[in-house]
């Protein structure tokens, strides 16, 4: 099957550092590929850009089967490439409609001439969407700062999806949750999955990532280091390959 | 018996959250009934006009203001633009006026040179706030400065005098006026009555309350149902947000530094029409002051991403209370500025307990 989204010899460099080397890899419709590494391995660097907040130096990015250069994070959203960083980018003070649809307004006509906000139009086309996806939040007026981080989660998610995102770039998606919420974005990265949205989930928490990616990509200084089917490896050797020790470590007990 | 004790407790805190949400206007309430005993001919129709009309350039200081604190900026320009804006379309109307035009022609050239003029500030403060990130207290503080320096130079220090007839009795006028039994009339007080009868004339709704509530509706409207408005709490909220959201933040940020600007240079201009003359604005006057203390009374957070056009009037109308009441009380004038002072540093506390108030 072809790739969604591949990346063809990838190279960042900043000053005399190579922060991306060569790197190449891909995601297909409908898959998730988590996406390791230690610490500096370069992973921040490969998604940003991807989602246009760095220039490469050097390779090619290929969406949905053509070469395409990325030189925005506007032109990102614009292909269809959403990326839903840490912070997760909302504006708290405003409710969860109004953040769906943030820099995206739905506007009607007042006396024929004045344009004003149609909150009811966005409230339920925020509503499908959520439902679609599952997503349980008591009301749609509620403003962010009032929600659980797994609702924020779930509420910048639903935004990507409703501007449809065919790529969703997620960094460290499950970071600062309980265990409830970590258990819920996960269901919810399945389910988008299930949809037929390609995923990439960069994470430190191993356990997340084998429990929901298909693929895994480790880097380690800049470059790919393996490449390795959920199925056919462990967290042991993932841990391996990602610190660089040579041997995979027994446990003495 | 532990569920009946939750289900008190959740009434008195959503009792005392009203509260410490409308406390503004709770105070105002207060006032009013001490004042009504306090102050000489406190409790009147004729005395809370006078109020309203006192609060304009108030209310249009602290509504600029606003807009500001919202984006989480802040604009300490707006006391000394209102005063170049009163003093330049003085000058214009009086050289106009002693040039023989019509004072219809001086006056609206005058007034609209005066506010067009006043965008110039604005625009050199979005620009340095957003270009080449001066902090908004840095750059307005700056600009409040020059303002009052240009507008000082232009009336050598003296109020600007001579101005066409009509200005105050448009910026003074009423909508309607009875003469009890005998006649009525609409925005201009009817013919040949003199004395006595002056006296007796009943004044209904002050031309600059209608102004007032045209020019506030509009603000509100922008606020509260426009794309503009969500983006500027957007911004407020998080900057972040709203540049990841494709908000172009820096146009926003300009626009609404030359609005609050604009705002001001109105200010300035009905200010001519309402006292007849040119006042540059005097350094102990500290409109900032009271515009800032209003929009933070009225629940906006310095921090920015709340505050409402409401809340800001309810602050100015809270502030000028206080003033018209402490006068009628026969307190010496100095006291308010204590007053403003200790109300906008409350203001903050209460927003700083009550986070998630508004």
């Amino acid at each position: 099957m072809e790739y969604l989204l591949e990346v063809k010899n990838l190279t960042k460099r900043f000053g005399g550092l190579v922060a991306v080397n060569n790197m190449s890899m891909g995601v297909k419709e409908g898959e998730v590929v988590g996406l390791l590494g230690d610490n500096g391995a370069g992973k921040s660097t490969l998604i940003k850009m991807v989602s246009g907040v760095y220039r490469p130096d050097g390779g090619q990015i290929f969406f949905m089967g053509k070469e395409v250069i990325i030189d925005s994070p506007i032109k990102a959203i614009s292909i269809a490439i959403e990326t839903l960083y840490q912070d997760l980018a909302l504006a708290e003070n405003l409710n969860v409609y109004s953040n769906i649809f943030l820099g995206r307004e739905k506007l009607k006509k007042v006396l024929k001439f004045i344009n004003v906000l149609d909150n009811s139009y966005m409230h339920d086309e925020a509503k499908k969407v959520l439902d679609r996806l599952e997503i349980e939040i008591p009301s749609l007026r509620n403003r962010i700062r009032t929600l659980s981080g797994g609702q924020r989660q779930a509420v910048a998610i639903s935004r990507s999806i409703y501007w449809n995102a065919k790529l969703l770039i997620m960094d460290e998606p499950t970071a600062a949750l309980g265990v409830t919420e970590q258990k819920k974005v996960l269901a919810l990265i399945r389910l988008l999955r299930s949809q037929g949205i390609g995923i990439i989930v960069i994470s430190h928490q191993l356990y997340d990532v084998f429990s929901v990616a298909d693929r895994l990509v480790i880097m380690r200084r800049g470059e790919k280091v393996a490449e390795r089917n959920i199925k056919e490896t462990n967290t042991d050797e993932v841990v391996s390959l990602i610190v660089g020790a040579e041997k995979v470590t027994q446990r003495s007990d | 018996m532990s569920n009946n004790k939750n289900s008190t407790l959740s009434v008195s805190q959503s009792l005392l959250s009203i509260l410490a949400r409308n406390w503004a206007l709770l105070f105002v309430l207060v006032l009013i009934l001490i004042f009504s005993f306090t102050g000489i001919n406190f409790f009147s129709s004729k005395n809370f006009q006078n109020i309203l009309h006192l609060s304009t350039i108030y209310l249009l200081l602290a509504s600029s203001e606003t807009f500001v604190i919202i984006t989480g900026g802040i604009d300490l320009s707006v006391g000394f633009v209102m005063g170049l804006s009163s003093v330049l379309s003085a000058t214009i109307m009086r050289e106009l006026h002693a040039a023989n035009f019509t004072p219809a022609l001086s006056i609206s050239i005058g007034s609209i040179v005066g506010l067009i003029v006043c965008i110039i500030p604005g625009l050199i403060n979005g620009v340095l706030v957003t270009k080449y990130r001066v902090p908004p207290f840095i750059s307005t503080l700056g600009m409040g400065g020059i303002a009052s320096g240009i507008t000082l130079v232009m009336c050598e220090g003296f109020p600007v005098t001579f101005l066409p007839p009509y200005l105050t009795a448009i910026g003074n006028g009423y909508l309607i006026y009875i003469l009890p039994g005998k006649a009525i009339s609409f925005f201009n007080r009817p013919e040949g009555i003199v004395g006595e009868e002056l006296r007796k004339l009943i004044r209904i709704i002050p031309n600059s309350l209608m102004f007032n509530f045209v020019i506030l509706f509009i603000l509100w409207h922008i606020l509260k149902n426009t794309k503009f408005g969500q983006h500027t709490y957007a911004i407020g909220g998080s900057m972040d947000a709203a540049v990841r959201a494709g908000i172009n933040t820096n146009k926003h940020l300009i626009i609404i530094y030359v609005l609050s600007s604009f705002l001001a240079g109105l200010a300035g201009v009905f200010n001519v029409f309402q006292t007849g003359i040119g006042n540059f604005t005097p350094f102990t006057a500290m409109y900032e002051l009271i515009a800032i203390a209003a929009v933070v009374i009225g629940g906006a957070s310095l921090m920015g991403g709340k505050g409402r056009i409401f809340g800001s009037v309810i602050g100015v109308i809270l502030l000028r209370t206080i003033e018209n009441g402490l006068h009628l009380s026969g307190v010496d004038p100095f006291f308010r500025f204590i007053a403003v002072g200790l109300i906008l540093i409350v203001a903050v506390v209460i927003d700083q307990l009550f986070p998630d108030l508004f």
